[in-house]
């Protein structure tokens, strides 16, 4: 059974639609990446999956079970947490304090401060810090951070390289081995395609809120990529 | 002597002031949300607790055992089944809704009660006082209201940042999409903070009964002392609170032994100096 199941997904913000039926599967410790440009409808997609947007019960299976109408803070509960795009830390909250909020579910798991202490060194260092008072690329160690800290089994990743400089983006991509080993499903939306191709075992294209593209990185070419992204 | 007395009895004051402030400072520290019914429900809490004395025979301050509970309970159901819906992108429909609710409470109040004033004895309480010196008496009710204002602002400091409920409420206060990702409620958080709020506002009710009198009508101006405190104070800052109770209570206790017809007056001037100077308050919080 997939892990992750989404049939005819559609989506959007008052009288704009942003989603126009999304079909995607994703098996248990897979990583998916989700490639598209500026519009596609990738981040309405995944605060779609993560509650904050409200869909046909149906639309969103996990394990099995239809998760498309429970608010945000249930879809936690379940097993899915969402980085979202931009990070939105807690500007009032420290280090980590924003870290310790992502355990607010209390879901058991492989997952506590120490080992995100571990795996992200330099926020120990920072722990009493304001969130916001850090780098971009430490801002998004916290982020990634306090979403693992809820425990999930599906890891929504939105943009997580935006704005960021090249050595960071792969400083934080070195931590994905660490996350998959646990069994934890990844899904990353990435702008940068390289990037995308490198980490997944699968990708789909989104253009203007449809499915345009899906492949294993190995099999699909350049040029399919290309006429997905731009439609051309 | 007599202006470190007057200073003194500003202070205490400033006590109760900011214990007036406390539930609104919350109310828009965590829900944006500006209760414009906040001294309506002061009043209600004074009515509550007049209620159990007369009925039950109980002391005022043992009457708080009860009225606090009651009052939690009002600002949970409140907020979550009422004014939770009124939030939003516009600030327009909670103002209207809880300046609604200002008018219905004033009028059941003096439906109900009447518009005769009353007020709570505490027997011996009442005129009990400590004497620092020939000139310097501290009456002990007042001193009472003052440390437990203190103590108020001293334990939600502690429930706000030291616990997981307080970092629950300011992480939801910053931003209310991400609080739900990480598993929160916030209808139920928002309920929790305006029963918190109304808890405080039953014991500032219940010591406002037992300093001064009280009749249906008098909740708009503790409204004023306290928006005056909160202000002063710095928004969303619950030290700054207390310290906008204490100046404005000075500053109309400075002003009445002026002269005793500007009280009232030297507290606004007060308010209106500190507001051109320092529109954010004198310690606004970091983060707004």
């Amino acid at each position: 059974m997939s892990r992750l199941k989404i049939q005819n997904l559609t989506a959007g913000y008052g009288d704009f639609q942003a989603l126009f039926g999304i079909d995607l599967e994703l098996n248990a410790k897979e990583t998916v990446a989700i490639i598209g440009s500026n519009g596609a409808g990738k981040s309405t997609f995944m605060r779609s999956i993560a509650g904050l947007l409200k869909n046909a019960p149906d639309a969103v299976q996990f394990k099995g079970e239809n998760i498309g109408d429970l608010p945000a803070n249930k879809v936690v509960e379940k097993g899915i947490a969402l980085v979202p795009e931009g990070r939105r830390l807690f500007p009032s909250l420290s280090v980590e304090e924003n870290l310790l909020m992502g355990a607010y579910s209390k879901r058991k798991g492989p997952w506590n401060l120490n080992r995100i202490y571990e795996l992200f060194p330099i926020l120990k260092e920072k722990r009493n810090n304001p969130g916001t008072a850090l780098s971009g690329g430490q801002q998004q160690m916290v982020a990634i951070g306090r979403a693992l800290m809820s425990n999930p089994e599906l890891l929504l990743c939105d943009e997580i390289s935006l704005g960021l400089a090249p050595t960071t983006v792969k400083d934080i991509y070195k931590a994905f081995p660490a996350i998959q080993e646990d069994g934890t499903t990844v899904l990353v939306v990435e702008q940068d395609i390289n990037q995308a191709m490198a980490v997944s075992d699968r990708i789909y294209c989104f253009q203007e809120g449809r499915v345009s593209l899906e492949g294993k990185p190995g099999e699909v070419s350049k040029d399919d990529i290309k006429a997905a992204y731009f439609g051309m | 002597m007599d202006w470190v007395n007057t200073i003194v009895q500003g202070v205490l004051l400033g006590g109760l002031y900011a214990m007036f402030a406390t539930g609104l400072s919350l109310m828009f520290g965590i829900m944006r949300l500006v209760n414009i019914a906040h001294g309506d429900f002061i009043v209600l809490a004074s009515y509550l607790a007049l209620v159990v004395v007369t009925s039950l025979g109980l002391s005022p301050l043992i009457s708080l055992v009860i009225v606090v509970p009651l009052m939690f309970v009002i600002g949970y159901v409140l907020q979550r089944y009422l004014l939770n819906k009124t939030l939003g992108d516009d600030i327009l429909p909670p103002l209207l809704v809880t300046f609604g609710m200002s008018i219905i409470l004033q009028n059941v109040l003096l439906e109900v009660f009447s518009a005769d004033s009353q007020k709570l004895s505490a027997g011996a309480l009442d005129i009990a006082s400590i004497t620092v010196s020939d000139q310097l008496s501290v009456g002990v009710m007042p001193l009472i209201v003052f440390i437990s204002g203190v103590a108020i602002v001293g334990g939600l400091q502690f429930l706000f940042y030291k616990t997981e409920l307080g970092r629950a409420f300011r992480a939801t206060s910053d931003d209310q999409d991400t609080a739900r990702l990480m598993g929160v409620n916030n209808s139920h958080i928002f309920a929790l903070a305006m029963a918190i709020a109304m808890a405080v506002v039953a014991i500032a009710g219940v010591f406002l009964a037992m300093r001064t009198n009280f009749d249906p009508t008098v909740g708009p101006a503790r409204l004023l002392y306290g928006f005056e405190a909160v202000i002063i104070g710095g928004l969303g800052s619950l030290w700054g609170t207390l310290a906008g109770g204490i100046i404005l209570g000075v500053a109309q206790a400075v002003g009445a032994q002026i002269d005793p017809g500007w009280q009232i007056m030297t507290g606004h001037i007060v308010f209106l100096v500190i507001l051109i100077f320092r529109p954010r308050g004198l310690f606004p919080r970091s983060v707004d």
